[in-house]
């Protein structure tokens, strides 16, 4: 196969896991970003969000959107429950310090893991995709007659896989509008700047953080509804998403949300296109090393603010 | 009528407030004046909720504001201009004004009556707060509290890096609550520019109120801003 169309088809895989990834990590990103905790368990939330999508649409059955469609509504609600649950009961509890909430949500990741494997059973499961047209991908080449549109040999997307790239950007674009322009996303900006001074003017911090703790899973929840067609659930489908994420909110800043964004596009086009060209595992390795480079010369992240 | 009675409180291990006690009338400035550390801000966090009560109590009106969770204490019209003014610093003017307006959904009406009293605020709306001078910063954090239209107000230093022009204002707006029956707590660092606005003065020694009388007894006796201030 050339390398140009090569090229195409990996850069559009990549385009479907920045938009996955972009989803998961901005969910890690806004509860750390208002709450300064930390969430191990994110990725869990995530798997939740995949395994539960099986749950819907396999219980509703008939054509696979109508089960899709229920899930997209059923499977972040219940993820966004579970975490406001587990809000209320863990960390409420820890007074959100910074590092005991490390700690109780890795148990938190470890409870949720295990509950999945005796419930859900170790096998991944398939979610059929409420629609998947098979799209073949033109190609600029010269032929008899000069320059024409060819078909190289199997390069071919899927219209489902298209439109996940187009719901994520509009999921994406409303949380940005929720953030901005409801009241409850100013009460959470506001709590983000000063809690205390949230308070003082009578803002429930305590019931803020419980909502933002399951709005941040449940927007997760929302990105492995969007994949799971293409992926299969499974309970270990956490791992990656999560580790993704943290290199992803790392390298945009931590708390930023358009930082993540242009991060998880950056690591997302170069993870699909290395992983297409080269491995999986070098791409990780190349997404560590960066990492490893922000952090050391530009801690806060490209788009985070220096702390004073 | 807010009523600080024997209250006892601590940051942590560390006891900061020994049964003080204060009341502060409808239409009265009543200034708390004390030494660095003597336990001013302390107080004022203290009816705020904002620093848990070892004991005492917290009443306004006769319902025991202690009891209530701190989130639901703005809602009882207790407004807090802190120290240091703590805007929202990444918002707008307008979205910190709309903060002060949702404790109590108080709605246009207040905004307009805020903007009305600061009308540099109007121009600057959609200006991000930090972007503010000291000056528009400090009218902001007023501005915000009265968005609570307050029974009570608690102003933790208000004149704090301010220019002479600016603590002239904030003085005309605190005499103007005042005579529109606002009780004012008013917490001081610079006693020229309190004891000509309060009614009252209480003088904090090692988080106790040691002595409490009008202000005008203050201005004539020098002795005790000598004793109890060093000056």
């Amino acid at each position: 196969m050339d390398f140009g169309p090569h090229l195409f088809l990996a850069t559009l895989e990549g385009a479907i896991t920045a938009a996955v990834i972009s989803l998961t990590a901005a969910g890690l990103s806004i509860v750390f970003g208002i709450m300064r905790v930390v969430n191990v368990a994110h990725g869990e939330f995530f798997m939740l969000g995949a395994v539960g999508a099986w749950w819907v649409t396999t219980a509703v059955g008939g054509h696979p959107a109508f089960g899709f469609a229920a899930a997209l509504i059923a499977a972040p609600l219940f993820v966004g429950a579970i975490a406001a649950l587990a809000d209320r009961l863990v960390l409420f509890r820890l007074g959100y310090d910074p590092e005991r909430t490390i700690v109780a949500t890795i148990g938190i990741l470890y409870v949720i893991q295990q509950v999945t494997l005796m419930t859900f059973g170790p096998d991944a499961r398939p979610v059929e995709p409420p629609f998947n047209k098979r799209i073949p991908i033109p190609w600029l080449g010269i032929g008899e007659n000069g320059l024409e549109l060819t078909w190289p040999w199997g390069l071919a997307t899927t219209t489902y896989k298209l439109a996940v790239i187009v719901a994520a950007a509009v999921i994406l674009f409303g949380v940005w509008q929720f953030l901005s322009r409801t009241r409850f996303g100013l009460l959470m900006r506001a709590t983000q700047l000063d809690r205390e001074m949230a308070t003082a003017f009578g803002i429930p911090v305590r019931k803020i953080y419980a909502r933002v703790f399951g709005f941040g899973a449940a927007i997760a929840a929302l990105g492995a509804v969007l994949i799971v067609p293409v992926q299969q659930a499974h309970y270990l489908m956490g791992t990656d998403p999560l580790l993704l994420s943290f290199i992803v909110v790392i390298i945009g800043g931590l708390g930023s949300l358009p930082g993540t964004i242009v991060a998880a596009v950056l690591i997302g086009m170069s993870d699909g296109i290395i992983s297409v060209f080269f491995s999986p595992t070098l791409a990780k390795i190349l997404a560590t090393l960066l990492v490893a480079f922000v952090l050391v010369f530009r801690p806060q992240g490209l788009f985070g603010k220096a702390q004073a | 009528m807010l009523e600080v009675d024997a209250i006892h409180a601590a940051y942590g291990q560390v006891k900061v407030l020994f049964g003080l006690s204060i009341t502060v009338r409808p239409g009265e400035i009543h200034c708390l004046l004390g030494r660095n550390g003597a336990g001013k801000t302390t107080t004022v966090k203290s009816i705020m909720g904002l620093v848990p009560l070892l004991s005492g109590t917290v009443t306004m009106d006769g319902e025991h504001l202690s009891e209530l969770e701190p989130y639901e204490i703005p809602g009882r019209r207790v407004g807090l201009i802190p120290q240091g003014r703590r805007l929202f610093a990444e918002l707008t003017v307008e979205e910190n004004l709309e903060i002060g307006l949702l404790v109590r959904n108080t709605g246009d009406a207040a905004k307009e009556r805020v903007l009305d009293m600061f009308p540099r605020l109007r121009e600057r709306l959609q200006q991000p707060a930090a972007t503010l001078s000291g000056g528009e910063q400090q009218m902001l954090a007023v501005a915000r509290a009265l968005c609570i239209e307050p029974k009570v107000l608690l102003l933790d230093e208000p004149t704090e890096g301010l220019q002479p022009s600016m603590i002239e204002l904030i003085r005309s707006a605190l005499k103007r609550l005042r005579d529109e029956g606002v009780a004012i707590l008013l917490v001081e660092q610079r006693i020229d520019a309190v004891l000509s606005v309060a009614d009252r003065v209480s003088f904090i020694e090692n988080g106790r109120n040691v002595e409490t009388l009008p202000a005008e007894e203050a201005v004539r006796d020098r002795g005790k801003l000598a004793k109890y201030l060093g000056v």
